[in-house]
């Protein structure tokens, strides 16, 4: 139950947490496990490790460049489950699989949650397993010990929003603005308003996220939400630093910034 | 033509008494809705809109006098003399969906979900297209109805369908250029996805195929099954009985689905849909689904899918745009595991052959994915002998295919020459 003690921690410490996008196997599978570790170290609460997958049709551009660098280095859902239980010893942070249907549907949804479990994953979130889809999917989950992770949108009606406190665990992952992952200049104007409908419904922890890609950004977040998520920025950041010899020292040291302490080298992020 | 036909209920749900997926759009286990959550509620209104507009008669009348004098409704059912003959054997008939305004069977489905964006009040369209039929009949239907049209295409079928880009932007569309994956129809359909997410409140989603999250599936097939409603009453005044075979090309699948699905409750029609072979079935060569294919889900639907160990989709290849996709209808997943349809594929080179072959004998140029149906249907014709009959649904005309097919012959040529 790492996620639901990470997240009374949180709540008891009075602050907002961080939670981190990066795609498994970019930019290839050893100096992805690197940079988990990095990303643990420098203070994200959890780490959300994505499946690479061929047809990313929720992801900005970002994303799936990084998806099609993680592919091309081998990267899987097979590969993912294993950096996952390679790098759990030396990580606190709870960890959350990201992934596309198709892959876990192909490895078996039975074999899948065996094997996540095994390797010291979390919590699940199937990016095109809407509720309606997602029923055995979670019950498996669940008898497996790991928490189902549903998304919210704007589109979201507030009976699925009731339906989606009923049946996930863990945390809920409100989407702040229509459209795919990427790094935008300011949060959504709605994305308040989204969250403050979560709460009408359950008290599970919320993080929000698409977008965020600023420290001021995290913190405007943190004031109504549990945590903000950070993908695409995190991810840009990876690709631009992945010929240096000092990657992980910017991946830690672009955490800290978002976490409020200290500032990055370079060029602000434009995504 | 008459008021629809009745059939028998699948799955009893309270709205539609017809041969319809079960209320979370399954056809046995195949179709559902795959979306991201910013998709769900979209989807779902569009399926109360379209289960609306499906018993709407002021709806039918208005796509109905549409079809009748603006895509040239009925297309005529034509009975080869050549073409069989050579083909030695069964009665060969073609329905000339070649003969439809735009081209290809695709203007039926664009012009009823064009209509239903209207009524929904969206004034902005999204498409993919592949071979550029599904683009070029989705840009004449927003030409039409006065709506914004942006094309999503694959950069490898602008290129091999060049003439195609030109009709849509001439038709006043916004032909957009994906770079990503592939460069072909599956990448083209990810691209107007991720278009739709993120610009739903005022967009419409005008999918050209029996694919996608239900209700696509379903609704697609309706607007679709004017062909085989055509066909069926066509073939029993020229012939004075059903056909014993009908042959279909498979790409996603709509062309074949609207002409089965008039004769589905006639067990002794065989419904043959003919998948696209490429070079042959070795992986990333071809697109034959139901040949080197399993049990996956991509872009919405669960149903069968070129994939890798990992659930990667496979990279595909077809001589015809419009066949080069890795997933194929959820409902024709279905109709073969009941074993009510049948799945084969012919090659690039039989396709190639049957093109010619068409020109010659009867003086019609078929699509390339038209085509691989005329091939099948050859041999079909052969085994059934002369007291058989033949029905090829001629989905699309070629002329969009004429440079590819004179580089294929040139190809051939220089291959035969060493």
């Amino acid at each position: 139950m790492r996620i639901a003690d990470t997240f009374a921690r949180l709540r008891t410490e009075g602050r907002p947490g961080l939670v981190t996008y990066t795609t498994a196997g970019d930019p290839d599978l050893p100096r992805s496990a690197e940079i988990l570790k990095a990303l643990d170290r420098a203070g994200a609460d959890v780490l959300e490790v994505g499946v690479p997958f061929s047809d990313p049709l929720a992801d900005g551009p970002v994303i799936q460049r990084a998806t099609e660098r993680a592919l091309a280095a081998g990267g899987s859902l097979r590969a993912s489950l294993s950096l996952v239980e390679q790098v759990r010893p030396h990580v606190a942070a709870p960890i959350v699989v990201f992934s596309y249907a198709n892959p876990i549907l192909r490895m078996g949804v039975d074999a899948f949650a065996a094997r996540a479990a095994a390797a010291g994953v979390d919590g699940v979130l199937a990016l095109d397993l809407p509720i309606e889809e997602a029923g055995d999917f979670r019950a498996t989950l669940k008898a497996a010990g790991l928490d189902t992770i549903f998304l919210l949108s704007p589109t979201t009606t507030d009976a699925r929003i009731r339906k989606a406190s009923e049946l996930g665990s863990g945390f809920l992952y409100g989407i702040s603005r229509l459209g795919v992952t990427g790094a935008r200049d300011s949060v959504a104007s709605g994305a308040e308003a989204l969250v403050r409908r979560i709460r009408a419904h359950t008290s599970m922890p919320i993080a929000l996220g698409f977008g965020i890609s600023r420290p001021e950004h995290v913190a405007e977040v943190g004031a109504y939400a549990d945590a903000a998520v950070v993908g695409s920025a995190l991810v840009s950041k990876i690709a631009e630093s992945s010929v240096s010899s000092d990657l992980i020292d910017r991946v830690v040291e672009y955490v800290r910034w978002l976490k409020g302490a200290g500032r990055p080298e370079g060029r602000p992020l434009h995504v | 033509m008459g008021p629809h036909a009745k059939y028998k209920t699948m799955t009893a749900t309270p709205s539609v008494t017809r041969r319809d997926p079960d209320a979370r759009g399954y056809f046995g286990e195949f179709g559902g809705r795959y979306v991201p959550e910013t998709l769900v509620e979209p989807v779902e209104a569009l399926e109360r809109a379209y289960l609306e507009v499906r018993d709407d008669p002021a709806f039918a009348a208005e796509l109905n006098r549409l079809f009748k004098h603006y895509v040239g409704r009925p297309t005529p059912v034509y009975e080869t003399s050549r073409l069989a003959e050579a083909a030695g054997g069964a009665r060969i008939f073609l329905k000339r969906e070649d003969l439809t305004h735009t081209g290809a069977h695709k203007i039926n489905n664009a012009l009823g979900q064009a209509l239903l964006a209207s009524r929904m009040g969206k004034r902005r369209i999204v498409a993919e297209t592949g071979a550029g039929q599904h683009g070029v009949a989705s840009a004449t239907a927003c030409a039409l109805l006065g709506l914004e049209c942006h094309v999503y295409m694959g950069a490898e079928d602008m290129d091999r369908q060049a003439l195609n880009v030109f009709r849509m932007r001439l038709l006043g569309a916004d032909v957009c250029r994906v770079d990503a994956g592939s460069r072909t129809l599956k990448d083209a359909i990810n691209e107007a996805m991720r278009d739709w997410v993120t610009n739903v409140s005022d967009t419409y989603y005008l999918l050209g195929s029996v694919l996608g999250p239900h209700p696509y599936p379903l609704m697609v097939r309706e607007f679709q099954s004017v062909i085989g409603r055509e066909a069926r009453a066509q073939i029993l005044e020229l012939a004075g009985r059903l056909p014993d075979a009908i042959v279909a090309c498979v790409g996603g699948g709509s062309n074949a689905i609207g002409m089965f699905d008039a004769f589905i409750d006639d067990k002794a029609v065989r419904l043959i849909g003919v998948e696209a072979g490429g070079d042959r079935i070795i992986r990333g060569r071809h697109a034959a689904r139901f040949a080197g294919g399993s049990a996956g889900v991509l872009q919405g639907t669960r149903t069968f899918v070129l994939q890798d160990e990992d659930g990667n989709i496979e990279l595909t290849h077809s001589i015809s745009a419009g066949l080069d996709y890795a997933a194929v209808g959820p409902e024709h997943a279905w109709l073969r595991a009941i074993g009510r349809a049948e799945y084969a594929h012919v090659t690039d080179a039989g396709a190639l052959d049957a093109f010619q072959t068409l020109a010659r004998l009867e003086g019609i140029l078929p699509a390339l994915e038209s085509a691989h149906a005329v091939a099948y249907a050859q041999r079909v014709a052969k085994e059934l002998g002369p007291s058989g009959i033949v029905l090829v649904n001629l989905s699309g005309r070629g002329d969009k295919d004429v440079n590819t097919v004179e580089k294929a012959l040139d190809a051939r040529q220089a291959a035969e020459s060493l």
